[in-house]
């Protein structure tokens, strides 16, 4: 078996490495998922502007129409879903340790402002940066990989990283986590979460720019086309790991930006921040928005985060229960997620529209 | 001999779990010829170009590019130090348009790829250069289709397009022809008759005539090993070419 896991995994993008049998001297052409990247950059721009507004207005709205702290754990989530789509959707690495990232920044972020009496969006970038930099060596090790094997690696670091923190009590607080993060802000008082959501509003519009900047520039073409046929995209001369690397950093990132507002936004951070458990809850976020939509993600965080809400309010008590089961209807059912799904149903009808009047 | 070679090989071997896919070929590829590798099924004439680029290690020999030792360089390197490839299967970005797939292989020589805080309306720039490569394959209708959209000898061109687009000082072409109808078979041995200029081509190919109109050097391949190399005329006189490779063929067809 040795050899075969040296003849497929020794050299990702070789053609034939998809093969079970020794079908080496052949190429073999992957179906690639569905992407939304093109149908985005298409669809007319009066709409996408449309989409932008009614986006931006809901984000004014929400604290006003949701209890305040819900719509805060909204937009945090919002962050981490956008990073691991920007993983699974545009570069395909599936990343099952993104808590590692989310975690470990929201430890930094809280350690920071606790020590060091910054303002909070200085303290979440040092978690921010603190969370890249952490995706550099596991990253390096990770994107190796492909597939399952992928998803193990960064699984396995992120278990890591949550039996450090566990262990390292005398920084963490191990089990009792870190109390009372404060929400410093130049002496504004920050401490009702309505005022706090729109403080954040304009970090976590930022770190979404971000994302949407890296999807649709150079970067983001070329990681398209590594997702899509990464032995092709080696043949023509891209260095393959290191644009992988770079997005796996760059998710990292945007990930460690959403984990310091949501320590930030809890006052506090406990163990389950670091939980595989989060890691999950991540990717089923971004699988119920729609893989390869970007703002999916967003959507998907909403619903995930209000309905996780609605459900422990009513005293529910199985909550995975349902989550779970939602997930397992969309992959089921609307493999495109919500978000994929309602673009794709907009797409078929003006295409239609089109053939009757042409 | 070897000193003029453009690509050589020497020794090369590959061996996969005890089957030895080429076995110890010397192989030199003279500057600005069409260089054809020909032998029946399993000859391990694919295995050579992975190989070759970069994307399988070998088990044994090495591998000089313009007397650079390229031996275990991964294929990007490989690419970047000019040498193109084609694939035999087809392999394209199914979502990205005719166009798209030629601006990212004109791109892959800049450093703008890395540029992930600019617009990707920057690519623009390598329209005009795209748009002529695609005319020049016959796909200039087409820029904007989808390759998964593609007719089959149409994303054959497509291959070839952004082979070129590398602007390779080697191009190497895995059975450009195959799978295609009499017309696209013409257009096709044209086109590389007019790109190979200034280049040298080495290509897999099954169809003899075309091999016949093109190539300067014949390599016939069988079990691994090089059987018989020459000029096109003396090769296909060769009996031993006749009796391994054209029965052969002729039983797998």
């Amino acid at each position: 078996m040795t050899e075969r896991t040296e003849l497929r995994e020794g050299r990702e993008g070789m053609p034939g490495q998809h093969g079970m049998t020794s079908a080496v001297d052949t190429p073999v052409e992957k179906p690639a998922p569905r992407s939304g990247l093109l149908a985005v950059a298409r669809a007319p721009g009066w709409v996408r502007y449309a989409l932008l507004a009614a986006g931006l207005l809901v984000a004014l709205w929400l604290p006003n129409g949701l209890y305040p702290a819900v719509a805060v754990d909204i937009l945090c989530w919002a962050l981490f879903a956008v990073s691991v789509d920007l993983l699974l959707g545009f570069t395909g690495l599936m990343s099952f340790g993104h808590a590692a990232f989310w975690g470990t920044s929201a430890y930094l972020t809280g350690l920071v402002a606790i020590h060091a009496g910054l303002p909070f969006p200085a303290a979440v970038l040092a978690g921010a940066l603190g969370a890249a930099l952490l995706a550099l060596p596991i990253g390096y090790l990770a994107v190796k990989r492909t597939g399952i094997y992928f998803a193990m690696v960064t699984l396995a670091f992120a278990q890591m990283v949550y039996y450090v923190a566990n262990e390292w009590r005398s920084v963490t607080q191990g089990e009792n986590g870190l109390q009372g993060v404060p929400r410093a802000f130049f002496g504004a008082d920050l401490t009702d979460d309505y005022y706090f959501y729109y403080a954040i509003l304009p970090i976590v519009l930022l770190g979404l720019f971000a994302a949407w900047r890296i999807v649709h520039s150079p970067f983001g073409r070329v990681l398209v086309g590594i997702r899509d046929n990464p032995a092709r995209a080696r043949a023509l001369g891209y260095p393959v790991h290191r644009y992988k690397l770079t997005a796996f950093v760059l998710s990292g990132f945007l990930a460690g930006l959403g984990g310091g507002l949501f320590a930030v936004g809890h006052r506090f951070v406990s163990l389950d921040v670091l939980h595989w458990t989060t890691s999950g809850k991540a990717v089923i976020v971004v699988v119920l928005g729609g893989i390869g939509t970007l703002w999916g993600g967003v959507l998907g965080a909403a619903l995930v985060v209000r309905l996780e809400d609605w459900l422990s309010f009513s005293g529910f008590e199985a909550i995975g229960l349902v989550t779970g089961g939602i997930f397992v209807l969309v992959v089921l059912l609307f493999r495109r997620g919500v978000w994929g799904t309602v673009a794709h149903l907009a797409r078929r009808r003006a295409a239609m529209r089109r053939d009757r009047s042409g | 001999m070897a000193g003029q070679a453009i690509l050589s090989a020497r020794g090369l071997t590959r061996d996969f779990r005890g089957f030895r896919a080429v076995d110890r070929v010397d192989l030199d590829v003279a500057p600005e010829t069409v260089h054809a590798l020909v032998g029946p099924n399993g000859a391990g004439k694919t295995t050579l170009f992975n190989l070759l680029t970069g994307f399988l290690p070998p088990s044994g020999g090495r591998i000089e590019l313009a007397g650079r030792d390229v031996t275990g360089l991964p294929p990007e390197r490989v690419a970047r130090l000019g040498v193109a490839r084609s694939f035999q299967i087809t392999s394209l970005f199914p979502q990205l348009g005719a166009r798209e797939h030629v601006e990212l292989a004109l791109q892959a020589s800049s450093g703008l790829g890395w540029r992930f805080w600019r617009s990707a309306k920057l690519m623009r720039r390598y329209r005009d250069r795209a748009d002529e490569l695609l005319a020049m394959v016959g796909l200039a209708d087409l820029a904007e289709a989808p390759a998964e959209a593609l007719a089959y000898g149409r994303k054959r061109a497509l291959e070839l397009a952004i082979a070129l687009a590398l602007d390779p000082k080697v191009l190497l072409l895995d059975e450009p022809t195959a799978g295609m109808g009499l017309e696209d078979v013409d257009r096709t041995v044209d086109l590389i008759a007019t790109v190979r200029r200034g280049r040298t081509v080495v290509m897999v190919e099954h169809n003899m005539s075309v091999v016949g109109r093109l190539a300067d050097t014949v390599t016939v391949l069988q079990a691994g090993k090089v059987l018989v190399e020459g000029p096109y005329e003396q090769v296909r006189a060769d009996e031993r070419v006749i009796t391994a490779y054209l029965g052969a063929a002729d039983a797998a067809h």
